[in-house]
């Protein structure tokens, strides 16, 4: 594999909710390691297209492909049902928005995070709790809060933590939706440096949805500006925020406060 | 014991010819795909749901006049819902023999435990399972448990076992505990102690499973693998209460213990009562 192959790539995407057009002709390229963040309003079919590449929403025409660790080009919605879940569990991930979805409320943190060792064959105990002590620990939990449940945490931690499930088996691709919604400001910039760190550590390819143009121009290398279910401006994150050329990017990026 | 009086009106063994094949049907796919979960149209019983509707219909789909029924529940042969179940098909199934040693039964209808005897090819265990899914209180979807059994994703079974190691220290439950069958489907043993267990791995003798509430039948053919779901540093440990039978002096038995006065105290005898009673004979003699 040289780094010219996309580890994800969609081509002619479009799908349709009745007579609204959620995605149109969208065509979207991610390489191995990179950050790509999509932007737009509420409505503009960033959510949608984010689910339609992970597999789980399927398109009225257009393919994704995935081109896995051996070098393979899976088509992600004709590869069925369970090579998808096995791919979910492996190679890829999902940082979903509200940390309820994403993690077991009912089941401790330890177990969280151990669940997709568990699934993927590990079935020693002590190697599984001490594989998710250190990943507690690398989202800045305390590992001695291991046997307590998501409930008991902040809505910043339940955030870590759901990171922390995700990136155990180490995913080469993760799907992140807004994943610093409904934190206040001083949790989400540490989340941000969090993600940003863990990110370029471990070498992962990220898609990450927001519609907070701060936290694209920190964490993602490439921007995609999205409206009423196109691409509207595609480029490198500083070039589409210091110069953006469609009217509709330099409405949102003149719309950002300035701290 | 099979001079009850007989019942006048009913097909043998009380299910009319069409249920019963139909009920056969379902077993037979069963066993041909043992530990999965196969849907059957359960019907009325003369008894209410949870005292064992689902075992009865297989018994009675299963049962011939040269058969010898045995019926135990907790292991004992003489509680309310065992001898009730014997007595009901000495009343509708006419040359039915009815017998309380396991050596001599050819069918076996149980709820909550296997014999301690070892079971003989040719023999067939019944169970009675109130609660068909091992995966019900993890995932109350039944759409979704049929997905994960379909793709064999049992990554939160574990995880369930991994938090009864956290919180209690130990593997496993002391009843119903999960085993894996032919090392692909996932089943729920009924709630025999975790005791009993190991006596379902290998076995010479036909296991059949019917639950009637929940409208489900499995099963477990002659000599199959059957595993309890375990970790490599925290390996399934039978549960057995620490102690000998008061009456036959066993140490290996299951063991329920009983409050003998209101001053505390208390004693152990085996569940198994027909082996109980096999071995004070012996000691006599």
């Amino acid at each position: 594999m040289t780094p010219d192959d996309p580890i994800l790539s969609a081509r002619g995407l479009s799908l349709s909710f009745g007579d609204v057009r959620a995605l149109d002709e969208v065509s979207i390229d991610l390489w191995p390691g990179e950050v790509l963040a999509i932007v737009g309003e509420s409505g503009s079919g960033k959510s949608t297209l984010l689910r339609v590449l992970a597999g789980e929403a399927r398109p009225d025409a257009g393919v994704v492909t995935h081109r896995d660790a051996a070098g393979n080009d899976l088509d992600v919605h004709g590869m069925g049902e369970p090579a998808q879940r096995r791919l979910a569990r492996t190679e890829w991930g999902f940082v979903r928005q509200d940390p309820r979805d994403g993690l077991r409320m009912g089941v401790s943190a330890g177990g969280n995070v151990g669940e997709r060792l568990m699934a993927v064959g590990a079935r020693h105990y002590g190697d599984i709790r001490a594989e998710a002590s250190r990943w507690l620990e690398r989202v800045e939990i305390d590992p001695n809060r291991i046997d307590d449940r998501p409930g008991h945490f902040s809505g910043g931690m339940r955030q870590r933590l759901q990171i922390a499930r995700t990136l155990v088996t180490q995913p080469r691709l993760v799907f992140m939706d807004e994943p610093t919604g409904g934190l206040d400001v001083s949790v989400q910039a540490r989340l941000l440096d969090l993600i940003r760190g863990l990110v370029s550590d471990l070498g992962i390819a990220v898609v990450l949805v927001t519609h907070d143009i701060a936290a694209a121009r920190l964490l993602a290398h490439r921007l995609v500006v999205m409206r009423h279910g196109r691409v509207v401006e595609e480029g490198l994150t500083d070039r589409v925020l210091d110069d953006p050329r469609h009217p509709y990017t330099q409405l949102l990026v003149s719309s950002v406060l300035a701290a | 014991m099979s001079a009850a009086m007989q019942a006048e009106g009913y097909n043998f063994a009380y299910l009319d010819e069409g249920t019963k094949r139909m009920i056969r049907r379902a077993l037979l796919k069963a066993v041909a795909v043992p530990g999965c979960q196969i849907p059957f149209g359960s019907r009325e019983m003369p008894l209410p749901y949870g005292w064992g509707t689902g075992g009865i219909q297989v018994t009675a789909s299963v049962v011939g006049p040269d058969d010898v029924l045995k019926v135990i529940d907790q292991g004992a042969d003489d509680t309310t819902n065992a001898v009730s179940i014997r007595r009901f098909f000495a009343r509708v199934a006419p040359g039915l023999r009815t017998t309380e040693r396991t050596a001599e039964a050819s069918i076996i209808q149980t709820r909550h435990r296997i014999p301690e005897l070892p079971l003989r090819e040719g023999q067939v265990m019944v169970y009675q399972v109130p609660q068909p899914e091992p995966l019900f209180r993890l995932e109350p979807r039944r759409a979704e448990t049929r997905r994960l059994h379909a793709l064999a994703d049992y990554g939160l079974m574990q995880v369930k076992l991994y938090e009864d190691i956290a919180r209690h220290g130990r593997v496993g439950s002391s009843y119903d505990h999960p085993v894996m069958v032919g090392g692909r489907y996932l089943m729920s043993p009924s709630p025999i102690p975790s005791f009993d267990n190991p006596k379902m791995h290998m076995s010479p003798a036909l296991q059949l499973f019917g639950a009637g509430r929940e409208r489900r039948l499995y099963a477990v053919p002659p000599y199959t693998d059957v595993r309890s779901l375990d970790f490599e540093d925290h390996p399934f440990v039978p549960l057995r209460a620490n102690g000998t039978c008061a009456l036959c002096g066993a140490r290996d038995t299951y063991l329920d213990e009983m409050v003998t006065d209101d001053r505390g105290g208390r004693l152990f005898v085996c569940s198994d009562t027909d082996y109980c009673g096999t071995r004070q004979a012996e000691a006599v003699a």
